[in-house]
């Protein structure tokens, strides 16, 4: 079979394995949001931290709640960092650096999992275990949470109450992202991936040479790495890595993964809003996306029109040999396109072309298909912005779902859509214009610059991929990338839930002759286009001097 | 709302904050990672402790991590490696040079002339993982090309007739899994090991 048949077949899987999913588990994610009855364990923890389960928050409690709990998050993080020495399973690793230990435990609480650390000989097992795997469960449970409160937005009428953040948080970890994770985990330690607790075993090779074996509880933190669109590896080559990737079936399912829930979340999104086809239609408008820049990145990477792959004969520095080209393109095409940020290959090693275009995936704002809950209601601010500009073209009030979308929903909207990129462009600007910063660049030239412009675009988008040729662990990256991902994550967060508060004081208008219908192919397209556009006017110049000067 | 009862209202969150932290912090990032490293133990300890290794009953390596042969002729060679001084699994990790970088083009060239006159090939024949550093650093493959190449050298290096060899590369190689998944490739430790085997 040739390469790119087995590919095509490979994409096919995963696109099939998703579409069966699809239904059960969107469904499941609507139901566990909307159900009127408490589990059990959910109850329990109820009653041991003393939340009403039936309170009811507007939007700025919410929003009060979710900085409260990511405060705390940071605060526990930055401690087990800080105390590691005198933690058990910690593997004789000292205390983590003040810098590094603040840009660490913003990174994971932040859902970004940018890594300035080295895995395997900077974390011991429990702040593995019990801090950085923590937060990759709550970070995406806190973006499920944001995603489900924006949809109340549109399908509450006449109150300015989105629901309770304490309830959403639990049911989301205890109800979807725990026993997905806990399956996924089952599926990996049966495909090969490590789970154990040993602090490594020496052995001396073939050639008499000596080795460390590491260990580590890696496919518990592997599932959930992927499944909340972390990313953060245990080892430093995260997925390359053969103990978190061991097989073409492990990549395969972990590609999976990192898809799953946000691809399934437009279904929860359908089901909510009572009207299966806006979920659809969001998705299309996803797929549309992924498709075209997978095959991009796929077939750049193939052709590989670059110096080095020209002179070896293909493009597999940086790549594994087990996941070969078409496997590597897959995963980074959708890492970028959600916020994961894993990577099973070297970014900075694709062809420039290639590695632009997976910049520009992320300055997209990651809505293909975006992170968990992140990447809905990531959209969801694209298609109002849409809905916005064709009712401009026709000269409508513009509504979305039954509910006018005013100057206060659209001043939300633009503000939201300029925080990312005025964090992106600004903080590379400024550290490109200082002579520290810019001694940490690897390579030399345009190359150079998409390093920094990467590095920022990763932070300010919560991805956490890097171009990782930059020497990132320094005060000043620590600091400026660390500011990126808090203010690239909790901006939009606060803006998102005034919107949703605002569109669920509103009275629903009934549709009219007038009312753009948003769930045919006609909207699919402006919102592919708009998306686009957006991201492209704003980055075109930085990406025309990296990897395009680079590249052409 | 106002400034001062939103700032309270966050002291109380902030509370409520961190005790559902407490309890999820115990959930989560204590029985749910040690349940799976039992569950691990008991049904695939092997795989789980990182599919280790050995011989005479020293452990040589992971089955998963690949090594360095350290231009040893008798040894079929992995592919370049940027884990630290190579195939360190306490440094995992890439070259992150970029294909248009000087110094990528001239040691690739380099290695080309090395690994051509190493193995007494034409340098336009040299499989591209020969000379092309792999993402983790441990990759424990090379293509079958590249094991090809080094068949002759091999086997005149261990006296062994060629077709000996060639035998144990295709029991060592693995195809597309289920035809499509992935990329055929050589398990190069346990091809060495097989060698070796050959000569007790």
């Amino acid at each position: 079979m040739n390469d790119t048949l087995a590919g095509l077949l490979q994409t096919g899987a995963l696109i099939a394995a998703l579409a069966l999913c699809y239904r059960p588990l969107g469904g499941y994610i609507a139901h566990a949001f909307t159900s009127e009855r408490d589990l059990r364990v959910e109850r329990g923890i109820y009653r041991l931290v003393g939340i009403d389960p039936r309170g009811d928050q507007a939007w700025r409690t919410y929003a009060v709640s979710v900085l409260a709990f990511s405060v705390a998050g940071l605060g526990l993080l930055y401690a087990l960092q800080r105390l590691q020495a005198h933690l058990p399973w910690s593997l004789d690793r000292p205390a983590v650096a003040p810098d590094l230990a603040f840009n660490t435990a913003v990174s994971f609480v932040t859902n970004t999992n940018w890594q300035a650390y080295a895995g395997e000989t900077t974390m011991g097992h429990l702040v593995q275990m019990a801090g950085l795997g923590v937060q990759n469960f709550l970070s995406a449970a806190v973006g499920l949470a944001v995603a489900v409160a924006l949809i109340r937005g549109f399908t509450r009428s006449r109150t300015g109450r989105l629901g309770s953040f304490w309830v959403d948080l639990t049911r989301g970890t205890i109800r979807v992202l725990l026993p997905l994770a806990a399956a996924a985990a089952v599926a990996l330690i049966l495909l090969g991936v490590v789970q154990n607790l040993s602090g490594g075993v020496d052995a001396t090779t073939l050639a008499g040479g000596h080795q460390t074996i590491p260990g580590g509880p890696v496919a518990s933190q592997e599932a959930i790495k992927e499944l909340g669109t972390n990313g953060g590896g245990f080892f430093n080559a995260n997925s390359a890595h053969p103990f978190e990737n061991p097989n073409p079936v492990s990549n395969l399912f972990e590609v999976f993964l990192l898809l799953l829930v946000p691809v399934c979340l437009t279904r929860t999104f359908g089901v909510m809003v009572g009207d299966a086809r806006q979920g659809y239609a969001v998705l299309a408008a996803m797929a549309v996306i992924w498709v075209i820049m997978l095959a991009a990145v796929w077939a750049i990477e193939a052709a590989h029109p670059t110096t080095a792959y020209d002179v070896a004969g293909s493009a597999m520095e940086g790549k594994e040999t087990r996941i070969g080209v078409p496997g590597s393109a897959l995963f980074a095409v959708s890492t970028t396109g959600t916020s994961t940020g894993a990577v099973n290959s070297f970014h900075s090693s694709f062809s420039p072309v290639g590695g632009g275009l997976l910049m520009l995936n992320m300055g997209l704002g990651e809505v293909a298909p975006g992170g968990v809950g992140t990447g809905l209601y990531g959209i969801l601010v694209l298609a109002i912005l849409t809905v916005f500009i064709a009712g401009l073209m026709v000269g409508r009030t513009p509504e979305l779902l039954g509910k006018k979308l005013t100057a206060r929903e659209i001043k939300l909207v633009a503000l939201n859509i300029l925080t990312m990129p005025l964090l992106v462009l600004g903080l590379t600007a400024l550290a490109l214009a200082l002579p520290g910063p810019r001694a940490s660049i690897l390579n030399d030239g345009p190359h150079g610059l998409s390093e920094v412009l990467y590095a920022y675009l990763s932070g300010a988008n919560n991805n956490g991929s890097a171009f990782a040729g930059l020497s990132a662990d320094t005060p000043f990256y620590n600091v400026t990338i660390g500011l990126a991902m808090l203010l690239g994550r909790f901006v939009p967060i606060v803006l998102v839930l005034a919107l949703a508060g605002s569109l669920a004081r509103q009275v629903p208008v009934p549709q009219t002759a007038g009312t753009l219908p948003t769930r045919g192919p006609l909207f699919v397209g402006m919102l592919a286009v708009v998306t686009f556009i957006v991201a492209g006017l704003t980055f075109f110049p930085a990406l025309a001097l990296g990897p395009l000067a680079e590249g052409l | 709302m106002s400034l001062t009862s939103t700032l309270r209202g966050g002291l109380t969150q902030l509370g409520a904050a961190v005790r559902v932290l407490a309890v999820l912090t115990v959930l989560l990032g204590l029985a749910y990672p040690l349940a799976l490293t039992g569950f691990a133990q008991l049904v695939v300890p092997h795989r789980a402790d990182g599919a280790l290794v050995e011989r005479d009953g020293r452990v040589v390596g992971s089955a998963l991590i690949g090594q360095s042969y350290a231009g040893d002729a008798a040894y079929f060679q992995s592919r370049p490696s940027a884990a630290g001084d190579g195939y360190d699994p306490l440094s995992s990790g890439a070259s992150n040079l970029s294909p248009e970088n000087p110094d990528l083009v001239a040691t690739v060239r380099q290695r080309i002339d090395e690994v051509a006159a190493f193995d007494g090939v034409d340098p336009d024949d040299v499989a591209p993982d020969a000379v092309l550093a792999s993402g983790s650093g441990l990759d424990p493959h090379i293509s079958p090309e590249y094991a090809d190449q080094q068949v002759a050298r091999v086997a005149h290096a261990r006296d062994l007739p060629a077709d000996t060899v060639r035998t144990l590369v295709a029991e060592n190689t693995t195809g597309r899994t289920l035809g499509f998944l992935g990329e055929p490739r050589v398990d190069v430790l346990g091809l060495n090991l097989a060698l070796d085997g050959l000569e007790d």
